[in-house]
């Protein structure tokens, strides 16, 4: 029998099989590294950047980097964690959150892996860029402010409802989230708010009309514990993750 | 014993929210103004700011006084707090910045519902509306930020505490939130 593989994260080892992620396996290990578009029911996409560790001294994202054996992680450290707050920073100046006035709040995980790096401030200067939230669809509204292009709605419109409702259009700072229907239009499209795609959005872009504000204040997903404890949003029933 | 601390606060761009979280620190205000003595403040009505130790801004950047007033704070305080959403990130007000100021403007004193003498208001005593509204960090220096909308009581009194005993800052999970 071949001997077990592992690699250590940050003090741990952490077992692992031919083809993991370290994401993978860290994930099955129990062991929590931060993320946005990962999302182990889909392919991984290694754009929200937001598992960066250092494997071997070298900066790659958590969820596309193969695990290799004896490999040295470092998940913890206050450089990776000054990493991460950046990227979400970031994330955060070049949309509108306002969570304030966002039903997501609560049971947002952008801003539960903010809190968990100890974000407490965007940082950067703001884009307040112009964006349009589209509410044609009977049961679903999307805000595109609040989008933060994970493409996890795109993976599961695709792979999973077989519909392809979603798309990034554009590159760089102009790439933007479309639907794919005759007028641009959530509500010209066969989307269902049954179909995969509507649940599995991590923040407040995507969210199904007629039940805002259900949860109060203190009972919200994130409210008592951090994401490292809770985990994903799309991980919990629908009825626990709506703000 | 040493002198005070001094504090001075000023609410900008927002609600007076973050103010009333202050005073919702209930019976501890009797430990802190053991501790502290009010400077400018609209808790005790002072107009003018002198040299400060501490200055706590709330609400975000809307307008040309808000300018001069917190650049003022800058000037006269060793260490400057953003208390809350709006003077974090500007907040709700900061939701104007998706439409031009002219489109506001009109909305508001032209075509506004129960509007009966459209006329955008213009006299010389009121201030400036700047074309968007920004967090206060994008106008002078920040040194430390609570966010929130508003921020709790209990937050207040954790950053206050550590802040004058000179500990690292930190907070408990459930002080930290940004609604
Ligand atoms: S999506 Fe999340 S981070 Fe953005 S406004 Fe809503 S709660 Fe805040
Ligand atoms: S709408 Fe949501 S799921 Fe889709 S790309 Fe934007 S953030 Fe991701």
């Amino acid at each position: 029998m071949p001997e077990q593989q592992t690699f250590k994260l940050d003090s741990k080892t952490i077992p692992f099989r031919d083809g993991d992620t370290i994401m993978d396996a860290a994930l099955r290990a129990g062991e929590y590294i931060p993320h946005l578009c990962h999302n182990p029911e889909f392919t991984p996409h290694g754009s929200c950047r937001v598992c960066v560790v250092s494997a071997n001294g070298r900066h790659v994202s958590a969820c596309t980097q193969q695990a290799m054996n004896d490999m040295e992680v470092d998940n913890r450290s206050d450089a990776i964690m000054d990493k991460r707050r950046n990227l979400l920073q970031m994330l955060f100046v070049e949309g509108n959150h306002v969570c304030p006035g966002c039903e997501k709040s609560g049971a947002c995980q952008l801003q539960a892996v903010a809190y968990y790096t100890n974000m407490l401030s965007p940082h950067y200067t703001h884009f307040f860029p112009k964006r349009s939230v589209d509410a044609s669809h009977a049961d679903i509204a999307i805000d595109f402010n609040r989008c933060i292009l994970c493409e996890l709605c795109v993976r599961a419109s695709r792979d999973v409802d077989r519909k392809n409702i979603f798309s990034i259009s554009g590159r760089g700072i102009k790439a933007r989230l479309v639907i794919n229907s005759d007028t641009g239009k959530l509500g010209d499209s066969d989307l269902t708010a049954t179909d995969k795609a509507v649940h599995v959005c991590p923040v407040g872009a995507i969210l199904p009309k007629h039940r805002g504000y259900d949860k109060p204040i203190g009972e919200r997903l994130y409210d008592r514990q951090p994401v490292s404890q809770v985990g994903d949003v799309a991980a919990h029933d629908e009825d626990d993750n709506h703000g | 014993m040493a002198d005070k601390i001094k504090v001075a606060t000023a609410s900008l761009c927002g609600c007076f929210g973050c103010h009333m979280s202050i005073l919702d620190i209930d019976e501890k205000l009797f430990d802190l103004v053991e501790l502290v003595e009010f400077d400018r403040s609209p808790i005790n009505d002072i107009k003018t700011i002198g040299k400060c130790d501490i200055g706590i801004i709330e609400g975000g950047v809307a307008n040309s006084e808000n300018v001069e007033v917190l650049r003022e704070f800058r000037e006269h305080c060793d260490i400057l707090i953003a208390l809350g959403a709006c003077a974090v990130n500007g907040g709700i007000p900061a939701m104007r910045n998706q439409n031009t100021l002219q489109e506001c403007l009109e909305t508001a004193y032209i075509h506004g519902i129960g509007v009966d003498q459209p006329c955008i208001p213009n006299d010389p005593e009121i201030p400036l509306l700047l074309d968007k509204v920004h967090p206060i960090h994008e106008i002078v220096k920040v040194d430390h930020f609570l966010p929130g909308c508003p921020p709790s009581g209990a937050t207040i009194w954790t950053f206050l505490t550590e802040l004058i005993e000179n500990k690292p800052i930190s907070f408990p999970y459930e002080q930290i939130h940004y609604d």
